[in-house]
C-alpha cells in the first residue's frame, strides 16, 4: 500500500491514515480550514478543479458519504459522476478491474471509492488499471480515512477555534466506544489520532475487539463507566449494527445499550468540556441517547459540515496541479 | 499396468554419469528397460544417451499426494495433460489428483476417466483421489468401494477444499475404508469458525480489516479426528497443516500410537502472512499463510518426522480469479514447478533436511501413504526408472517461463529461488531434459497408454 506524498503539498492517493505523516495530516487539516472559509462566502465555490472529473464509485450504499464528497468536488468546480453499484453492471457481476478500466477511459482524474471488501482501494491504486488519484471512502472493515480526518478537524476546532491552524492534538484523550472489530472508523481514528499526539482508549464488548490488538497504540477496556470516570476530552460513539446480534456478538440491543450505550445518566457524568461525537447515522436510544446527541457538547452536525471541508482538502491535494509528476 | 513393460521398452536407455545419490555417494545410473538396470562408477552401455550429471543431485521421482488437476470441469485453469507437464517440470513422476472436479470424482466412472487422461498424457502416473462424500456435499458417503475396486484402484479419499465436518460421517468414512486399506485425507477446517474467513487471525488481520481464520479452526478438527481414528483403529492423513498448534496435536497423537500421517505444503514452509499487507490475492490460500512462529514449527516438525510429507496443494486458477479485490479472489496457488526449490530454500539450505530426507518426504512416504505401486522406491538396481535430477547450486529468479501449467497464480514469481530440476524420467523415458519439458507427442508415444 502506498500513499506517497510529493513533498508535503501533494499526495498521490489517500488510502489510509496509517501511512499519513504528522506533517501531511496537519497540512491537510489546515487546507480544510481554508476550505471551510469558502462555505461562509456568498458564492460557495472555487475554480480549482475546473475541468477535472471526479467519480464517486460506490459499491456500498452510503448516501451521507457520497453527497459529502459530491458537495466537496462541486465546490471545487470539478465535474462529478456518481457511479453506484446498485442498478449498474456491477450488480450483474462486472469486475472491479473492468469498472476501473471503464472509468479510466471516461477520463476520471480522481476516484472516490467505497467498497465492502477491505483493501479494494489499495488494489485499485496498485493495479495499473487506472491512473487516477484514489480516495478511500471506506473499505470493508479496514479504513475510512476522511472520516478520521474530519473527526480530528472537529476536535481541533472545538479545542482551538479560529487558532486551529498548525495545531496537533497532543495530549487529547479520546474514548472510542462500540464495535471496534468491524469499524473502519475506529481503525482510521486510531492511527490518525495517535499520529497527531492524542491518547486513544477503546471501550467495547470483548466479542467486538480484534483477536490481537497488542500492536495497536491504544488502551482497551470493557467498562464504559470506568472510561467515563476518567473524564476524557472526547467520547466517540460508534454505530452498532443490528445484524451483530444474530451473530452472537452480544445478546440483544437492550443489554448492549445498558452496558455500552451513552445513556442520559452517563452523559450527565461527563465533564462540562467533554465533547460527544458520532460518525452517523445514529441509532438513537441504542448507542447514544437523544439528549446526548442533541446537546451543545455533541458535534454530530459539525462533523457533517466539516466533512465537506476535509474532503475538499483531500480532493484539492490529490487533484490540483500536474498529476503526471505527482 | 499389465502392458507397462512393453511400453517402457520404447524409451532409449539413459546413462547418467556421476550423479550424487540421496545418501551422498556418487554413482552412474543406467536406465534401461524401464528399470534402474545398473549403478556404479564407469558404467557403459551401447546406444545409451549419456547425461553428464556432475554436481547434480539424483532423487527418486517425486510423488505429490495433493494436486488439483481441474479436469473435468475447469479446463481453463488446468487439464490433466498440462498439470502432468507442470508436475514433470517440477521433478514429479506421480501426482494424486484431488476429487473436487466437476463432475466430482465420486464414482468409479469419473476416477477411471481421470486415470485414463493421465495415462494418455504419459508425463506422470496420475492417481485419482476419491471424494469422501457424494458431490463433496458432506452429507452422504460417496461410492468408496466402487472407486477402490475400479481400474483406478483408489486408496486415498478426500473432500479437500471442504472439511468432512460432521463427526459421525467422518467416523463412518474412517471405518469404511479399512475394508480396502484406504485412508481419509482430511481438510481440517471447522466451517463455523471460518465463515467468510480471509486470512490468519491475528494482529495483522485486525489491522487490515480482513475476517480472521483462527488456528483453532484447524487444530480443533485435527484433535477430533485423531481421537476418532484412535477409537475406530483407522488410518488418517491430515492435509496441509499450517499451525504450530497442529504440530503439537499431531505429535501428541503419534506418541499415543495413533495411525496418523501429516503433510505440509511448500508455501507454508516458506511464506508468512506479512505478504497479505498489499492485498495481492496471489497470497490468498486455504489454509492461510500463518505467522513466522508457525513456519518455524512446521520446518522443525518436518525435520523430526512429526510431519511425514510435503505435498504441493497445486491449485491453478484463471487470471480473473486473482486479478480482483481480496475478498472476491479464489484461494490457492500453483506449486508443482516450484515445490523442490521451495523445499530446498526452506529446509535443505537451512540444514534441517538432507537430500535423503527430501527423498523420504517427497517420494517414499507419500507413495506409501497413497499405496501406489511403482513409485517412491529407493534408487537401487531393479527399481522402476522413476528419477529426478536437480542442480542444487542453481539460483534463479522464478518467472512465468518456469511454469508449465495453464495458470500463473504462483506466489514465487519474481522471487529468487535455489535449485532447478534438469531432468525427470518416468518409466525410463525423459519427460524433462536439460531443464526443458519434452514434447507431448514424444512423451505420449513413449509412455502413453491408449484405451479404446
Amino acid at each position: 500500500m502506498s500513499t506517497s506524498q510529493k513533498q508535503s503539498t501533494s499526495m498521490r492517493h489517500l488510502l489510509s491514515t496509517k501511512d499519513l505523516s504528522r506533517d501531511a495530516a496537519i497540512r491537510l487539516l489546515d487546507v480544510a480550514e481554508d476550505m471551510s472559509d469558502v462555505a461562509t462566502r456568498e458564492v460557495k465555490k472555487l475554480p480549482t478543479l475546473r475541468g477535472k472529473t471526479v467519480v464517486n464509485l460506490f459499491f456500498e450504499d452510503s448516501t451521507r458519504t457520497r453527497i459529502s464528497f459530491e458537495a466537496a468536488a462541486k465546490r471545487l468546480s470539478a465535474d462529478v459522476i456518481n457511479f453506484s453499484a446498485k442498478g449498474s453492471s456491477v450488480s450483474k457481476g462486472e469486475s472491479l478491474k473492468d469498472t476501473a478500466q471503464t472509468l479510466a477511459e471516461i477520463g476520471a482524474d480522481g476516484v472516490v471509492i467505497r467498497h465492502p471488501a477491505s483493501g479494494a482501494p489499495a488494489v485499485l491504486a496498485s493495479s495499473g488499471w487506472i491512473d487516477a488519484g484514489i480516495i478511500n471512502a471506506g473499505d470493508g472493515t479496514h479504513e475510512h480515512p476522511t472520516q478520521a480526518l474530519l473527526d480530528a478537524f472537529t476536535i481541533r476546532r472545538r479545542l482551538h477555534g479560529s487558532a486551529s491552524r498548525g495545531k496537533s492534538l497532543d495530549g487529547v484523550r479520546v474514548a472510542i466506544v462500540g464495535d471496534i472489530l468491524h469499524s473502519r472508523v475506529a481503525r482510521s481514528n486510531l492511527w490518525l489520532l495517535n499520529t497527531l499526539g492524542a491518547e486513544v482508549t477503546f471501550v467495547s464488548p470483548p466479542t467486538l475487539v480484534p483477536a490481537d490488538v497488542s500492536g495497536w497504540p491504544a488502551t482497551f477496556g470493557f467498562d464504559l463507566d470506568a472510561a467515563i470516570d476518567t473524564q476524557p476530552d472526547v467520547v466517540m460513539m460508534l454505530r452498532i449494527q443490528a445484524e451483530r446480534m444474530s451473530a452472537a456478538f452480544f445478546p440483544n440491543s437492550r443489554e448492549y445499550s445498558r452496558a455500552w450505550g451513552l445513556t442520559d445518566a452517563r452523559f450527565d457524568r461527563l465533564g462540562p468540556v467533554s465533547i460527544v461525537m458520532h460518525p452517523g447515522p445514529m441509532n438513537r436510544g441504542l448507542e447514544i441517547s437523544s439528549a446526548a446527541a442533541d446537546s451543545a457538547r455533541s458535534t454530530v452536525r459539525e462533523q457533517v459540515a466539516n466533512g465537506v471541508s476535509v474532503r475538499m482538502a483531500a480532493l484539492y491535494l490529490l487533484l490540483s496541479g500536474d498529476r503526471e509528476n505527482a | 499396468m499389465s502392458n507397462q513393460s512393453d511400453l517402457t521398452s520404447r524409451a532409449v536407455p539413459y546413462l547418467i554419469r556421476g550423479a550424487t545419490l540421496p545418501d551422498g555417494t556418487r554413482s552412474d545410473v543406467l536406465l534401461a528397460g524401464g528399470r534402474i538396470s545398473e549403478l556404479g562408477i564407469g558404467l557403459s552401455h551401447a546406444g545409451a544417451t549419456v547425461i553428464d550429471a556432475d554436481g547434480l543431485q539424483a532423487l527418486p521421482g517425486l510423488v505429490d499426494l495433493h494436486t488439483h488437476l481441474r479436469e473435468p470441469g475447469a479446463e481453463q485453469s488446468e487439464t490433466v495433460l498440462t498439470g502432468s507437464q507442470a508436475a514433470a517440470r517440477g521433478g514429479f513422476t506421480s501426482v494424486f489428483a484431488m476429487a473436487n472436479t466437476s463432475p466430482t470424482q465420486d464414482t468409479a466412472g469419473v476416477v477411471e476417466q481421470v486415470l485414463a487422461l493421465g495415462e494418455r498424457a504419459g508425463y506422470v502416473t496420475v492417481q485419482p483421489i476419491g471424494a469422501v462424500t457424494k458431490g463433496l456435499g458432506g452429507t452422504q458417503l460417496a461410492e468408496l468401494g466402487a472407486m477402490a475396486t475400479s481400474r483406478a484402484r483408489v486408496r486415498v479419499f478426500s473432500d479437500d477444499g471442504l472439511c468432512v465436518s460432521d463427526p459421525l460421517l467422518m467416523r463412518r468414512a474412517l471405518e469404511y475404508v479399512k475394508a480396502f486399506d484406504g485412508v481419509i485425507a482430511q481438510h481440517s477446517q471447522e466451517p463455523r469458525l471460518t465463515e467468510k474467513a480471509q486470512m490468519n487471525e491475528g494482529a495483522l488481520s485486525g489491522e487490515l480489516g480482513l475476517v480472521g481464520w483462527p488456528a483453532v479452526a484447524e487444530e480443533a478438527i485435527i484433535a477430533r479426528d485423531v481421537l476418532l481414528a484412535e477409537h475406530v483403529g483407522s488410518r488418517l492423513h491430515v492435509c496441509h497443516i499450517s499451525t504450530a498448534g497442529s504440530v503439537d496435536v499431531i505429535r501428541w497423537a503419534k506418541a499415543r500410537g495413533i495411525n496418523v500421517t501429516a503433510e505440509v505444503t511448500p508455501h507454508h514452509l516458506l511464506l508468512t502472512e506479512d505478504l497479505v499487507v498489499g492485498y495481492d490475492a496471489r497470497f490468498k490460500v486455504n489454509p492461510p499463510l500463518r505467522r513466522r512462529e508457525d513456519v518455524e514449527a512446521l520446518r522443525a516438525a518436518l525435520a523430526d518426522g512429526t510431519i511425514d510429507i510435503v505435498a504441493t496443494d497445486h491449485a491453478p486458477h484463471p487470471i480473473e480469479s486473482k486479478d480482483c479485490e481480496w475478498d472476491a479472489a479464489a484461494n490457492g496457488m500453483v506449486g508443482l514447478e516450484s515445490a523442490l526449490s521451495v523445499v530446498q530454500a526452506s529446509v535443505v539450505d537451512t540444514g534441517q533436511l538432507s537430500w535423503a530426507d527430501v527423498a523420504r518426504v517427497l517420494s517414499a512416504t507419500p507413495a506409501r501413504i497413497g499405496r501406489i505401486d511403482g513409485q517412491g522406491q529407493p534408487i537401487a538396481v531393479g527399481a522402476p526408472a522413476e528419477l529426478t535430477l536437480v542442480d542444487p547450486a542453481a539460483r534463479r529468479v522464478f518467472g512465468r517461463a518456469d511454469l508449465s501449467g495453464l495458470s500463473a497464480n504462483s506466489p514465487y514469481l519474481d522471487m529468487a529461488l535455489p535449485g532447478r530440476v534438469l531432468a525427470t524420467f518416468h518409466r525410463g523415458a525423459a519427460t524433462v531434459l536439460d531443464g526443458v519439458l519434452r514434447p507431448a507427442a514424444e512423451v505420449a508415444h513413449l509412455n502413453g497408454v491408449f484405451h479404446g
